[in-house]
């Protein structure tokens, strides 16, 4: 058996700031408010944080976001990074803060992400920075927009298995519902798969409403080793599996649009937390757009290939199908502020792990996915967690 | 037509594939030690990291493997544009490149059909590959 960090490494903290539009605040503030409230979650005293991460801001200007943070907060950790692998970083940062737990380069380390892509950016500068991102000569010049990059998957999925606008669309009403559980959720007013399809195309086959939020928000989280989680009060959340994939970055490299690397990084998610899909309770993953969950819940094992439509469609998404994913509403209606999007849905993962999602509690939840991609599959990141150290 | 487009800044690596564009001509990297045929235009080859490679002229038709029509633009420069298709093509040769697709409207656009490039000067110095569909355009699965 390979060296593992399987149950090694524990999710003690989790702090949330308000979400949607919550104007007046920085990308700063974000990452630090969510912080503080982790920390008395965790019941930890910032002089106790020798490591901290963090993701990306779209609207703040620091090339050392995780250092700028760390100063807000007033700690000067001895571990720290900013990580860039777009929507995929969430679940990477989770594994990356317990690889450094596990190895002894930090003892406890607050995974934070926040930013005001809502309130601190116009929506032109907002789309303009995901446009400036692509590549300056074999995609910009062409108008390629990131969610055309995942329209073009989506198609091709359709073509490829049949799927349909209307199973698309499920996936948003879905998320919907969800949201309506979840207190403080951006979007939470009814629809409907006609409201979906009834509404603006962006990219076909993606309207409206079948494309995720902007919003403002953070998210933070503390980790320690599964020894020291045992003296706080919060009930420990164990990191049981991680897995990355990193396949291509031109989605016109892509060996595939159907198939993507979220198979490569939940299969060694899988493997090294001893578990199977079917042995999962509850799911987050990266809804960035509907077809992004139709094709992950093929790749992450949970039906499959070719029958994610149909799966979504018959409410195995939702509370008493096979597997409730996203009951905070997702990156569609709960919030999405940017590279901070896929870390609430780790939030979200852990409070069902603690028996804590009040009004949308997943019964006797103990082992839970989250997964998290960026760039049309490019990157794939995947954790297993689950409430007892050997899963 | 507001404002400016983005124009590729063109380098050592894809000189060659601009300069070809730019007088009509797909090139197309092959590899003389694995034989392997990439997009986009790299110093080295992608498969073997062997630096003997050769461009070749292509035939300029292929498949539309995926396509996504835009109707609300990434920026204002392409606000008169819309509604444009965007296509990934899978090149007769193998490899797969992005463009959009030109003299088809939206709706007639579908997964296997065959289409060819058309040559867009947009600059004095840079000319865009686009394509349109093959004048007897059969679908293909």
């Amino acid at each position: 058996m390979a060296r593992s960090l399987s149950g090694e490494v524990a999710i003690v903290g989790v702090g949330e700031t308000p979400v949607g539009k919550v104007p007046g605040k920085s990308a700063l503030w974000f990452n630090a408010e969510a912080t503080r409230v982790a920390l008395r979650d965790a019941g930890l005293d910032k002089s106790q944080v020798d490591g901290l991460l963090t993701g990306t801001s779209f609207v703040a200007p620091f090339h050392r976001m995780s250092v700028a943070v760390s100063e807000y907060l007033g700690i000067q950790p001895t571990f720290s990074n900013t990580l860039e692998v777009s929507g995929a970083t969430a679940a990477a940062s989770i594994g990356l803060a317990a690889a450094a737990i596990h190895s002894g380069l930090a003892e406890a380390v607050v995974v934070c992400c926040g930013d005001n892509m809502l309130s601190g950016m116009t929506r032109d500068r907002a789309v303009q920075a995901l446009v400036s991102s692509r590549d300056p000569q074999y995609e910009a010049p062409f108008g390629l927009l990131v969610p055309t990059t995942f329209a073009l998957t989506a198609q091709r999925h359709m073509h490829e298995y049949g799927t349909t606008p209307e199973q698309l669309a499920q996936v948003a009403v879905t998320m919907r519902e969800h949201a309506r559980r979840a207190p403080g959720a951006q979007m939470t007013a009814p629809i409907t798969v006609a409201d979906v399809l009834a509404s603006k195309m962006v990219t076909t086959p993606y309207h409206v409403l079948d494309c995720s939020l902007v919003s403002d928000g953070g998210v933070a989280f503390v980790l320690t080793s599964a020894e020291r989680a045992r003296d706080f009060r919060t009930k420990p959340v164990y990191v049981l599996g991680a897995g990355e994939s990193y396949s291509q970055e031109h989605i016109f490299c892509a060996e595939s649009l159907t198939t993507t690397g979220a198979r490569i990084s939940s299969e060694r998610a899988y493997r090294m937390a001893g578990l199977r899909p079917a042995d999962m309770d509850v799911a987050g993953i990266y809804d960035c757009f509907t077809g992004t969950v139709v094709t992950m819940v093929e790749d992450l094992g949970f039906c499959a290939k070719g029958e994610g439509g149909p799966f979504v469609a018959a409410g195995e998404i939702t509370f008493g199908g096979r597997i409730p994913t996203n009951t905070h509403g997702g990156l569609l209606s709960y919030a999405h502020p940017g590279i901070p999007g896929g870390f609430f849905h780790i939030a979200e993962v852990v409070r069902q792990l603690r028996g804590e999602a009040h009004g949308r509690q997943v019964a006797g939840a103990r082992l839970g996915l989250v997964h998290s991609l960026g760039g049309g599959f490019a990157t794939n990141a995947t954790i297993v967690l689950g409430t007892e150290r050997n899963g | 037509m507001s404002g400016a487009k983005p124009l590729p800044p063109v380098d050592d690596d894809t000189r060659a594939w601009w300069e070809g564009l730019h007088r009509g001509v797909l090139l197309l990297q092959h590899c003389r030690a694995c034989g392997s045929v990439q997009v986009y235009q790299r110093a080295m080859c992608g498969c073997c990291l062997g630096g003997d490679l050769e461009h070749r002229e292509a035939s300029g038709e292929g498949t539309i493997y995926s396509f996504s029509t835009v109707y609300r633009p990434p920026s204002a420069e392409f606000k008169d544009d819309v509604p444009y298709t965007v296509v990934l093509v899978e090149l007769s040769e193998g490899p797969r490149m992005l463009s959009t697709l030109v003299d088809m409207a939206p709706d007639a656009v579908r997964i296997g059909q065959r289409v060819q490039i058309v040559y867009d000067r947009v600059t004095e110095a840079i000319t865009l590959p686009r394509f349109r569909p093959l004048a007897s355009s059969a679908t293909t699965p």
